[in-house]
């Protein structure tokens, strides 16, 4: 069993724990200038939204070289930012869209 | 929106307020169930992909545990998979994570009398849910409460989600075509619900426009993993030229949630209850 990614668990903590502490322990993030207070309420959206199509825009060659792709992919998840911002319920979003991609690849549309 | 506002602390605390916290404990309970429902469902899909990107049982628990984090987690696992340093899988955590800082900040008030070993403690337990819940109780009761906040951080969402892992994990080996069960799409979809989420206005909805153009236009041109963190940069900027309509010095009412009850009806709940 490897334990090689256990550092990388570790690294991360350490990113992760002062943003979760340091306002708690000492810090005034109020304090911070209002540009730098809407820069990070701003971070979090832009991330995910750069993970997500990432995640469905781009795949990689057996030589990781990437390219644009288009499929199934993008109508779940459009199904699923749809039900997401009506329903506001995460779990209501998710299951629909990987049922359309299951049933879409069972029936060899995608 | 203001930030929290809240009774002395100091106040002793009478018998009708003993059956406040009770009720409001309950309450915490009862909101939570749901956050526990998408902790395993999310927990159970993390171990599944950690296991598919080559995590060890060791390495996959050690990230739920330590990182703590599903948003980071998830794509740590896709970053590591394809291969990415970690300094990069690092520098993509802290911007995820920079969100803890705003909730953190809004928590504050309502810990500050509680000593600092204990404050530093309860930090490293503040997620999305975490977060949402507690709010919520504190604003219930008018003051703050360690132990509601243990129910919030541990038991409705750091266990769950660390025995989901878990499972995950185990179960893995046993699903030999991922693809077909559909789970290729559980990330890129949770990443993109988590995002609408935390989209509340303009703003928001230009930086992860943007942040998701940026990404696939650099991740095209340059390197997939690459454009993420260029996008997750860029965003943010974009969103800052829209005029914003609400003040720079408000603090979020509500995170990004795994579900509607903790998203919705314990904020709805809290606000009404608010002084």
């Amino acid at each position: 069993m490897t334990v090689e990614l256990v550092g990388l668990a570790v690294l991360m903590f350490a990113v992760t724990y002062p943003t979760r502490a340091l306002p708690l322990l000492v810090a005034r993030v109020d304090r911070l200038p209002d540009r730098a207070l809407a820069y990070l309420r701003l971070v979090g959206p832009a991330v995910l939204a750069a993970l997500a199509a990432r995640s469905v825009a781009i795949v990689t060659d057996d030589g990781g070289a990437p390219s644009f792709h288009v499929g199934i992919e993008w109508l779940a998840l459009a199904l699923c930012i749809g039900l997401v911002a009506w329903r506001r319920n995460l779990l209501l979003g998710l299951v629909p869209a990987i049922i359309l991609v299951v049933v879409a690849r069972a029936a060899g549309l995608a | 929106m203001t930030g929290p506002t809240m009774s002395d602390p100091t106040v002793s605390e009478p018998s009708s307020d003993a059956a406040l916290l009770r009720s409001s404990r309950r309450r915490l309970a009862y909101d939570g169930l749901g956050v526990v429902l998408a902790a395993l469902g999310f927990g159970l899909v993390y171990g599944l992909s950690a296991r598919d990107a080559g995590f060890s049982l060791v390495e996959a628990s050690a990230m739920s545990i330590l990182a703590f984090g599903g948003a980071a987690q998830f794509a740590a696992v896709q970053l590591v998979a394809g291969g990415l340093p970690w300094a990069g899988i690092v520098l993509l955590t802290g911007f995820l994570n920079a969100r803890h800082l705003l909730y953190s900040a809004a928590l504050a008030p309502w810990l500050s009398d509680r000593p600092k070993a204990v404050r530093a403690g309860l930090a490293h337990l503040l997620t999305d849910e975490a977060f949402a819940l507690s709010l919520a109780h504190f604003r219930r009761i008018g003051r703050g409460d360690v132990p509601g906040y243990l129910i919030a951080g541990i038991l409705l969402t750091f266990i769950p989600w660390n025995v989901a892992t878990v499972v995950g994990v185990l179960l893995a080996g046993g699903i030999p075509n991922p693809e077909a069960y559909g789970l290729d799409i559980v990330f890129p979809a949770t990443m993109a619900g988590l995002a609408v989420g935390l989209v509340t206005g303009s703003r928001e909805l230009v930086a992860a426009v943007v942040g998701a153009i940026v990404a696939v236009g650099v991740g095209l041109a340059w390197d997939p993993s690459g454009g993420i963190i260029v996008g997750g940069l860029i965003g943010p900027f974009a969103g800052l030229v829209v005029p914003s309509r609400t003040p720079p010095e408000t603090w979020p009412e509500s995170p990004v949630a795994l579900g509607r009850v903790a998203r919705s009806q314990a904020t709805r709940r809290s606000e009404r209850s608010e002084p």
